[in-house]
């Protein structure tokens, strides 16, 4: 199975998110971003896939964050075949035109499988696998924690809760939006992202930047009121400990 | 049409909470428009259950041994024949939302908005929506008379979805073509040691716990105050506890006594799991957390200052 995985960096999750002036989206000048997690942990599951039943991996990273070299190295580090970074000078886009983005990059390309991340954290108009798979006619799982190869069809497995799943025989090609991979995304030593970066397997391609409109438009964000109606502990540990045995004693 | 359309989930023959959820929530729309209510029910054999949704005016239903199970490709499908030219569509953010919700605004070019808490149609249509993990909200406003909703659980109360509607049930055509993702079948998790919904006390660890190592302090807490322990899902995927253990969208929702968490930033897909628990008490270095938003109690500090503390105080 050949398989292309679409990488997208977020904000940050442990940072602190600031809103900009007119309140309107994050400031975006001062994020530091980084991959998004399941985005890492599709990489993960093309991966498994690969060193099951061989075939090859293309990691596509679309967006111009100072961070996207740094996870496609390491993305080849952790055993990608072929990475291209997409669309230097592209700002932050909207769900339809990142799929409209990743979806004429793929044209021409040949590919068994897709994999993305089930959502990331700023997807704010629906989610890139079936938006992807949509454009490019092709059918969609989402929510999938496991891929196995056969032959013209691949077995995917979704999730549905408490850890309820159900197997699918899926047609190839198709799109996964994969929610964990069957283990952990595993870490790479550095000295294998500094043998990626030279090894010349990254390239780029410009694409046209598109701009669908998503037809929604952010008109305010905040960040909520934080312990509203929650009696905020103060003191230190020891204290908090004591009030804490406390309301547990009273409440159970 | 000003008629508000909610896509049906169903699972193990039991229309879902959220469903009704999503009605009560169609049926203020509704009223405010002066459109109906409008069910769209799809599954195999699923008469039965058309006649619980009394919340609607109108049940569309399309009954075909092809939707024994849900089909990502077909259902995305049959709710888009159904929801014909409602101008508002409400899908349950759930796992079967996720493959329905952007398939229905690629096929009919309705704008989506996801992980909405809340829609308003004062002045054109707009939502209140959780982005970056909860860590924000945002306000959106829609181009155009025409929206998508993938609405989070827990936005409405499901009891106010349970009836008043005019209920009448119609029987559509199923619009199913050659499905491309062929069910196979269901698997359950193997039965744990501990049924974390039946616990009164629980001791929650998110990836604030930092490694597998310091589990064994969690346990140890756990134990002093006569509980279990349970997690948010990035703890079970590492593999440090059992799936049965993970509290969420996809895991287990609980309602025990006392909720304590430690390193949980409080993501919507953690919190509809627990947020009806009685006591929520709420451990975080991050005085932003989320999770400080449902909790009664918090505390902003370190979890590894505070659980030797607790041990010792409990002894
Ligand atoms: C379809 C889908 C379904 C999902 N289902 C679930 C589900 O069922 N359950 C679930 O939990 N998640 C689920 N998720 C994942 C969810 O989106 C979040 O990623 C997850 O809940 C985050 O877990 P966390 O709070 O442990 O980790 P993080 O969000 O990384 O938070 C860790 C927190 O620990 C704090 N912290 C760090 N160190 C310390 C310290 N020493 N002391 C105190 N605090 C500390 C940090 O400030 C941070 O707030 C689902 C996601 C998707 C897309
Ligand atoms: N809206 C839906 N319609 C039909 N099936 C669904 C839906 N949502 C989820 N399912 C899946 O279909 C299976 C069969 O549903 P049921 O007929 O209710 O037992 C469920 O266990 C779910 O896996």
């Amino acid at each position: 199975m050949d398989s292309v995985v679409l990488l997208r960096p977020v904000p940050d999750p442990v940072e602190e998110l600031e809103i900009n002036d007119d309140g309107s989206d994050l400031d975006r000048d001062y994020l530091g971003y980084v991959l998004n997690e399941f985005d890492d942990h599709a990489l993960e599951e093309a991966i498994l896939l690969k060193e099951a039943s061989g075939g090859s991996v293309t990691v596509l990273g679309l967006g111009s964050a100072d961070e996207m070299e740094q996870i496609l190295y390491t993305a080849l580090a952790k055993g990608a075949d072929e990475a291209v970074k997409l669309g230097d000078d592209i700002g932050h886009l909207d769900v339809r035109s990142q799929a409209a983005a990743f979806a004429s990059a793929l044209d021409g390309r040949s590919y068994d499988l897709i994999f993305t991340g089930v959502q990331a954290a700023d997807e704010l108009d629906g989610q890139l696998s079936v938006r992807v798979a949509a454009r490019l006619g092709i059918p969609h799982v989402s929510v999938v924690v496991g891929a196995r190869a056969g032959a013209g069809s691949v077995t995917v497995t979704k999730e549905f809760w408490g850890g309820v799943t159900a197997d699918y025989e899926v047609q190839t090609p198709a799109v996964l939006g994969v929610q964990a991979a069957k283990q952990a995304p595993r870490y790479v030593a550095v000295s294998l992202i500094r043998q990626a970066q030279q090894s010349g397997a990254l390239s780029e391609e410009d694409i046209e930047t598109p701009d669908e409109g998503p037809g929604i438009r952010l008109v305010a964000v905040r960040v909520p009121e934080s312990g509203e109606g929650a009696e905020m502990i103060q003191g230190d540990e020891t204290e908090a400990a004591e009030r804490i045995i406390e309301i547990i004693k009273g409440a159970s | 049409m000003s008629d508000v359309f909610v896509a049906v989930e169903h699972l193990q023959g039991e229309v879902t909470d959220i469903s009704f959820e999503l009605l009560a929530m169609a049926r203020g729309l509704a009223d405010q428009v002066g459109g109906d209510v409008i069910a769209g029910l799809v599954g195999s054999g699923v008469g039965d259950m058309a006649g619980r949704l009394g919340g609607a005016d109108k049940i569309l239903v399309v009954d075909d041994p092809a939707f024994e199970n849900f089909s990502p490709d077909g259902h995305a499908m049959a709710f888009s024949a159904m929801a014909g030219d409602a101008s508002i569509v409400l899908v349950p953010y759930t796992s079967m939302g996720m493959d329905v919700a952007s398939a229905m605004s690629e096929s009919s070019g309705t704008p989506l908005v996801s992980f909405c808490s809340s829609v308003s149609l004062d002045g054109g249509i707009g939502a209140t929506c959780q982005l970056y993990a909860g860590k924000i909200e945002g306000d959106v406003e829609i181009d155009g008379d025409k929206a998508i909703f993938a609405v989070l659980a827990g936005s409405a109360s499901a009891e106010g979805g349970k009836s008043g509607g005019a209920g009448v049930v119609e029987t559509m055509d199923s619009p199913v073509g050659d499905l491309r993702t062929r069910f196979l079948g269901l698997s359950e998790p193997e039965g744990g040691d501990v049924d974390i919904t039946a616990e009164d006390v629980l001791v929650v660890v998110g990836r604030g716990i930092e490694s597998q190592d310091n589990i064994a302090e969690a346990q140890e807490l756990a134990d002093a105050l006569g509980g279990a322990l349970a997690a948010s899902r990035p703890i079970i995927d590492q593999g440090w506890l059992p799936k049965t253990r993970q509290v969420g969208k996809s895991g287990l929702t609980v309602k025990p006594k006392v909720y304590l968490t430690l390193g949980v930033s409080g993501a919507p897909e953690h919190v509809e799991g627990m947020k009806d628990s009685a006591t929520i008490i709420s451990i975080n270095t991050d005085p932003q957390a989320p999770i400080f938003g449902v909790a009664h109690y918090g505390w902003v500090g370190d979890i590894f200052d505070i659980m030797p503390e607790l041990i010792d105080g409990l002894e």
